[in-house]
């Protein structure tokens, strides 16, 4: 048994690598279910990023502005959430498939259209896509012993939407407990009634929610087809978004925990891509299976109130309503 | 009443009689989609082929959902399309229930073996071709480690891997063959990321030529190889020219040629049992300019002096799907 071994330094990168998607869609499912609305849409918000970014950064030759395609559709989606679940209160569990659904149709429908490649996209390259980007001093500071390889390994060497994912947990930190707008939307997905008592809009702090959650899966979809792919392939998010939504669970809609539930999530997937790193650490060989079902069951552990328990907001899900 | 007969009389012989119109082959395509670049798509090219060669036109259907599979073959079948060819292993339940029911119609199932008189079942031989690209394989790596990445886990796949593993043990004995599946479940079919993370994976374990049979995954496999500078070999279809120059070969399974000969025969063709090998073009390995200067003559000849054994006998390739193990691989 050597325990350390399953700390190795390529499944680490590969850890911060997968979990950066899942960290950007759990953030985005923060926003939005802290402020009361349900979003089980996430997987096909990112996954419409996912195309319109490759589609459009295939067509510009400009990841950047793929990026913002990218964002713009996320958006889109948000807001068609936002019209039935806080416009005209409808069902938000119902309004979140219905855009897993639509996603998942459409993207492929208009590739199709637009491509001819079988719903596809061609391959990006050069400035269509998001490059690694080198830290300053990680070549000089690689001699340095164990520091060294870390830096220049593991921390340097990402995309920039993987620091933009990281930075945006102390960031997410600090708009919901620190600022004014933060503890109103706080507010508002545990007591909306008394937020339109203060004389503060319901229905705009929802909104500006459910927002910023698009902004989020856009960053996400764009990563996943243009950072860590060169294209977009259909059902490209392959289930992330629901592993996101796990993941929020299990971090009891807190931010920092967020970040180590997906990054734990991530790590599990990344073992699991190495058996034989696992079968040196422990001696036998662990199904991989069970190492891809364990977020899952980590969850329901959490949620049957095994380890601590998990307190949904508590207006969550439910379409506020001025007056009777 | 009788005017509501009329239309009923009326609208049974239009339908019968453009059932009779109708009489032209119906291809469906597996859930990987027409264009995955490699086994669908291979099939496409064949009805392509023949509907070209021929000036005559051919029915086709994407199946979206595991569900539609029988829906699709009563469909077709109903609308008096013959014969009916099938993509995939995964058809042989739905067109074992459906053939009985249709003994006029004409069916041909790819990759798969249905027992009815009226079903001809092609099947590949991709344990032969997977040999010939594991020897490549084997004498492109400098790091005496190669490595498999399949899609789905299910039999087929492991033939493709305990082929290859034999192929590269042929030539090197010594060599490390790492192997991995993307999943379990019909999404690791079209899962690029997986693919891309698991290429990474086989690269720190010393990887330097890698074979990805795995339909969608294998687009993000051969994405990475081509960014981390390794090689990479493409599957079903010619892939040499996604990354002209990382891609070392592809193992060519001719599902172009099955269909097309299918639609050529037409109704009232051989049915049976239908093995497409080495020995009659069925399986090969793709060379054209993309990786011409990836492939020395010495290397082509030993390659092309094992496929003849292989086409004559004398080499013979263990089949992983006919008794489940790999003799050289352990999964």
């Amino acid at each position: 048994m050597d325990f350390l071994a399953l700390i190795d330094l390529s499944v680490l990168d590969s850890t911060v690598r997968l979990a950066t998607p899942l960290l950007l869609a759990c953030l985005a499912g923060l926003f939005s279910e802290r402020a009361g609305i349900f979003d089980i849409g996430l997987e096909g918000k990112m996954l419409a990023a996912a195309f319109f970014s490759a589609a459009v950064a295939a067509i510009t030759g400009s990841v950047w502005l793929g990026l913002l395609a990218g964002i713009a559709a996320s958006l889109a989606l948000s807001g068609l959430h936002g019209l039935a679940s806080i416009t005209f209160r409808g069902n938000q569990l119902i309004s979140g498939v219905a855009i897993n659904f639509l996603a998942a149709g459409l993207t492929v429908l208009i590739a199709q259209d637009w491509f001819s490649q079988g719903g596809r996209t061609p391959s990006l390259f050069g400035g269509g896509r998001f490059e690694g980007i080198t830290l300053p001093f990680a070549e000089t500071l690689r001699a340095v012993p164990f520091f060294g390889p870390l830096y220049y390994e593991l921390i340097s060497g990402h995309s920039i939407l993987v620091y933009v994912a990281f930075a945006m947990v102390p960031g997410t930190w600090w708009i919901l407990f620190r600022t004014r707008f933060g503890l109103r939307l706080r507010a508002v997905g545990e007591n909306p009634a008394a937020v339109d008592t203060a004389g503060v809009s319901v229905v705009g702090l929802r909104f500006a929610a459910v927002g910023i959650c698009g902004i989020l899966c856009g960053i996400a979809g764009a990563y996943l087809a243009t950072g860590l792919q060169a294209g977009f392939v259909k059902d490209m998010t392959a289930g992330r978004g629901f592993i996101a939504l796990a993941a929020l669970i299990f971090a009891k809609w807190r931010p920092w925990h967020a970040l180590w539930a997906t990054l734990l999530f991530g790590y599990l997937q990344a073992i699991a891509l190495r058996p034989d790193i696992i079968e040196g650490a422990l001696g036998f060989q662990v199904q991989v299976q069970l190492l891809d079902a364990l977020p899952y069951i980590l969850t329901v552990v959490i949620l049957a109130g095994f380890v601590g328990k998990a307190i949904p907001p508590r207006a969550g899900g439910a379409p506020y309503v001025k007056e009777r | 009443m009788t005017l509501m007969q009329k239309f009923l009389g009326a609208t049974a012989t239009l339908a019968l009689s453009a059932g009779a119109a109708l009489a032209e082959p119906a291809l469906i395509f597996d859930l990987g989609g027409k264009f995955d670049k490699s086994f669908n798509e291979a099939a496409f090219n064949g009805a392509q082929r023949w509907a070209e060669e021929t000036g005559e036109s051919f029915r086709e259907i994407e199946l979206q959902s595991e569900a539609q599979r029988e829906q699709a073959l009563r469909r077709f079948a109903e609308a008096g399309s013959n014969p009916i060819i099938m993509t995939g292993f995964a058809f042989g339940d739905a067109l074992g229930q459906v053939a009985g029911d249709y003994p006029d119609t004409d069916f041909v199932i790819i990759d798969m073996v249905v027992d009815a008189p009226n079903v001809r079942s092609v099947v590949f031989n991709e344990h032969e071709g997977s040999y010939l690209v594991g020897m490549m394989a084997a004498m492109a790596s400098e790091n005496d480690t190669v490595g498999f990445i399949g899609g789905m886990d299910i039999p087929l796949i492991r033939k493709f891997a305990c082929g290859y593993a034999q192929g590269v043990k042929a030539v090197n004995p010594d060599a490390n063959v790492v192997a991995n599946m993307t999943g379990t479940t019909p999404a690791a079919w079209n899962d690029p990321v997986k693919g891309s993370e698991l290429t990474k994976a086989q690269i720190s374990q010393g990887a330097d030529v890698v074979y990805a049979a795995a339909g969608g995954t294998g687009v993000g496999v051969l994405q990475t190889a081509a960014d981390e500078n390794i090689l990479s070999i493409g599957v079903d279809s010619n892939q040499n020219y996604l990354h002209p120059g990382k891609v070392l070969t592809s193992m060519l399974k001719r599902v172009d040629n099955a269909v097309y000969q299918a639609m050529k025969d037409g109704p009232g063709m051989e049915k049976g049992f239908n093995v497409m090998g080495l020995a009659n073009g069925g399986v090969g390995y793709a060379m054209d300019e993309n990786n011409a200067e990836l492939v020395n003559a010495e290397m082509q000849a030993m390659v092309d002096e094992a496929a003849a054994k292989i086409a004559s006998g004398e080499i013979t390739v263990h089949d992983y799907m006919s008794d489940d193990s790999c003799p050289v691989l352990s999964f």
